[in-house]
């Protein structure tokens, strides 16, 4: 954790570090995870917060466009329950004024009121006409009620005390739910009636229907004490305690998010009606009602998952373009390390045996004058005793042997010399000459010809000796490696300015356009498993060293041509 | 060559030098060995030698230093480096500084002998052509003095 922490705050200095320090082949496969890791949680991160943050921003947003139809709806059918009930109350009330009570207590003229008052208006049952006692005296409707007292009940005396009344609804004699509407009539000379009417509560089923409501939601109509006054789907029939708790007081249409007793969760909007005790409740499930917010939900899914894709993608790819370029970096760290150590190496050799060829020589100069002098005596005295043929014959011998080591030191000197970089005049041709007799045993075996075309007239040119023989045996060697069994490789050396220019040319496979894009690059190779893609890159890194340019031309099965020029070059003034 | 060619031969290594000067004693060579610098230089101005032949590597002043002040004081001395240490970049040095040549050790001692005998009679010229000049001049410097007693 700690590690990440410190990653994230340096990554490039960790990375760095991580790059020296490990040297195990796996060391790329955990560097590459770390570089995944960063990238995707630097980018996921704020994605998903922004997802989430949407996500809330649009379910508010969603809620709220979805309550307030809700909110409307409901308000607007408690109007319409209210302008019903007022209705309904006025027409008993103006028929109460409107007509004596000898009228009213006349069976058919009550009779035909209550046709007009059927016909005009749906859902009125019956009409009755109480005195102040409480007994019905006359009654027109479906049920035999005149003469009984209503003296007791709670709606009487309400209607007493308040000349008006809508009841709750109730079953009461006539064994289905319906509403009473009192009114109380006092005349001037102090005779008091009440007229009485009952109200089928289909109508208010029938106003809750035209809300036209989903079938999974649900509208009725419940009194201040929790009783359903409307059948509803889901919690309870008529009269039924509600399965719902009363919702707080409020005349103002109100929608709340809540769940019932079944655990569904529900936007429950209703309204409280100022002049009845009735609550009008309007029941959505929060499912159905979120049918639109699951969609734009899977929408914001969807662009989520392939923002999350994307980055994946992104950060792999940009990893592995990444650590391949590290790797090639490094593995061309190491080769140049590799060039570096070689050369030390040789130089090195170079110095222990010049060392050593300095060092014999001081004794073999000793041995040499010693023997010499021996030889002296023996030749230029006039001495003359047993053997001394045999004896000079030794020293001849010895003197021989003295010559043979001087070679030997003076050559290793030479070699010791060639180990340093050191620019020197040379005869390029004896040099190509030279390198291509290394190759002429194979090329003998494999019956290629090997041409050698050097203009007599070629200046000789000051550059470094070992390392055009390594230019040359590479071309060579690729040259060999290109022609088949009796094929042909020609080397041409030609005076060009002020340089000389070497064409090898062979007669083999030659090479694609795509070959030749990239024959210069370290590990380019087409000998597969054989080669190590080097030598054609530290040809060209040698000659570009030395001067030179290095071409190459080549086409498919007709052979492949390459052009080395050499500057003539200047002897460096000695110190 | 009628006059006997005078030697000197310097060389740290004593039983090289020694059996060189007795070879070249052998041959009709007055040879002087010197052992350092020092005593090499001493003997430079002591002894006159037409023909020095130098070692590079030697305790104290070494040769190319031997070959400098040489060059520098008797210019007349011809010098003949051989080495067992010499590099090329010896050979070019004590070339520029005037050494009549340069031989890596072990040397044939018939290659020797001819270097030496090219080294005396390039002397040799060096003072004919100086004592032509110097003639020339005394004329001139006579010339000289007779006209100013002319005058």
């Amino acid at each position: 954790m700690s590690r990440l922490a410190s990653l994230l705050k340096h990554p490039l200095r960790e990375l760095q570090s991580e790059v020296d320090e490990v040297v195990s082949p796996g060391r790329y496969t955990l560097l590459r995870r770390k570089i995944i890791c960063i990238m995707v949680a630097a980018s996921l991160i704020p994605l998903s917060v922004m997802a989430v943050l949407n996500y809330y921003e649009h379910q508010n947003a969603m809620a709220r466009e979805i309550q307030n139809p809700l909110r409307v709806l409901v308000n607007k059918t408690k109007n319409s329950f209210e302008l019903f009930l007022a209705e309904r109350t006025s027409t008993v009330s103006l028929i109460a004024s409107a007509y004596t009570h000898a009228e009213l207590a006349d069976q058919n003229k009550l009779a035909r009121i209550f046709a007009v008052m059927q016909k005009e208006f749906e859902g009125f049952v019956d009409l009755g006409l109480i005195d102040a006692d409480g007994n019905q005296i006359n009654y027109v409707g479906p049920y035999s009620l005149k003469g009984k007292n209503y003296a007791e009940q709670r709606w009487f005396q309400e209607v007493r005390l308040k000349g008006k009344y809508v009841s709750d609804v109730f079953m009461g004699f006539r064994k289905f739910p319906h509403v009473i509407i009192a009114v109380q009539h006092t005349t001037e000379d102090g005779r008091t009636w009440i007229l009485r009417a009952t109200l089928d509560t289909r109508q208010f089923e029938r106003i809750i229907a035209s809300m036209s409501l989903e079938p999974d939601a649900d509208a009725f109509l419940v009194n201040t004490e929790g009783l359903l006054q409307t059948n509803s789907n889901n919690y309870g029939k008529v009269l039924e305690k509600m399965a719902l708790p009363l919702p707080p007081q409020t005349f103002e249409p109100t929608v709340l998010l809540t769940t019932d007793p079944k655990g569904r969760e529900i936007f429950l909007s209703y309204a409280y009606f100022p002049e009845a005790d009735f609550v009008l409740m309007a029941v959505k499930p929060k499912a159905s009602v979120l049918k639109t917010w699951y969609t734009v939900r899977g929408d914001l899914l969807f662009v989520f998952l392939l923002g999350v894709a994307a980055v994946l993608l992104a950060a792999m790819g940009v990893t592995n373009a990444l650590i391949r370029r590290m790797k090639e970096a490094e593995d061309r760290r190491e080769l140049a390390l590799r060039e570096v150590e070689h050369s030390q190496k040789l130089s090195s050799i170079g110095r222990l045996a010049a060392g050593v060829a300095h060092e014999v020589n001081n004794p073999l100069a000793i041995i040499n004058e010693k023997t010499g002098l021996m030889k002296d005596i023996l030749t230029m005295q006039q001495t003359d005793f047993p053997k001394k043929e045999k004896l000079l014959a030794q020293v001849e011998s010895v003197l021989r042997a003295v010559e043979r080591c001087r070679g030997i030191t003076h050559r290793m000197l030479g070699f010791a010399r060639r180990m340093d970089v050191t620019s020197e005049e040379l005869d390029l041709g004896e040099l190509i000459a030279e390198t291509a007799s290394f190759l002429a045993n194979e090329a003998m075996h494999r019956k290629v010809e090997v041409r050698l075309d050097i203009d007599p007239e070629l200046p000789r040119i000051v550059s470094d000796r070992s390392q055009l023989q390594q230019v040359f045996l590479n071309l060579f060697n690729n040259a060999l490696a290109a022609v088949a069994d009796g094929g042909r490789i020609e080397a041409i050396a030609r005076p060009k300015d002020d340089g000389v220019v070497v064409t090898v040319r062979d007669n083999g496979c030659g090479m694609s356009e795509e070959t030749l894009n990239h024959i210069f690059e370290p590990f380019f190779t087409t000998k597969k498993g054989t080669g190590t893609g080097l030598g054609l890159s530290i040809t060209y890194g040698i000659v570009k060293r030395l001067g030179g340019e290095i071409a190459v031309e080549s086409t498919q099965g007709v052979g492949s041509t390459l052009t080395i020029t050499l500057p003539k070059g200047q002897r460096e003034a000695l110190a | 060559m009628s006059k006997k060619i005078k030697l000197l031969l310097v060389d740290d290594e004593e039983n090289f030098v020694n059996t060189l000067a007795e070879r070249m004693k052998m041959r009709d060579m007055g040879s002087e060995v010197a052992h350092d610098g020092e005593t090499a230089l001493e003997m430079v101005k002591d002894e006159k030698p037409d023909v020095m032949v130098l070692d590079l590597r030697m305790p104290g002043i070494d040769g190319v230093e031997v070959l400098r002040k040489v060059k520098k004081a008797h210019p007349d001395v011809q010098v003949i480096v051989l080495t067992g240490h010499g590099s090329e970049q010896d050979q070019e040095v004590c070339m520029q500084l005037g050494a009549y040549e340069y031989h890596k050790k072990p040397v044939d001692i018939d290659r020797l002998v001819k270097s030496i005998k090219g080294a005396y009679r390039q002397k040799m010229e060096d003072m004919m052509v100086a004592a032509t000049f110097a003639e020339a001049n005394d004329h001139a410097d006579a010339d000289k003095v007779m006209k100013e007693s002319d005058d």
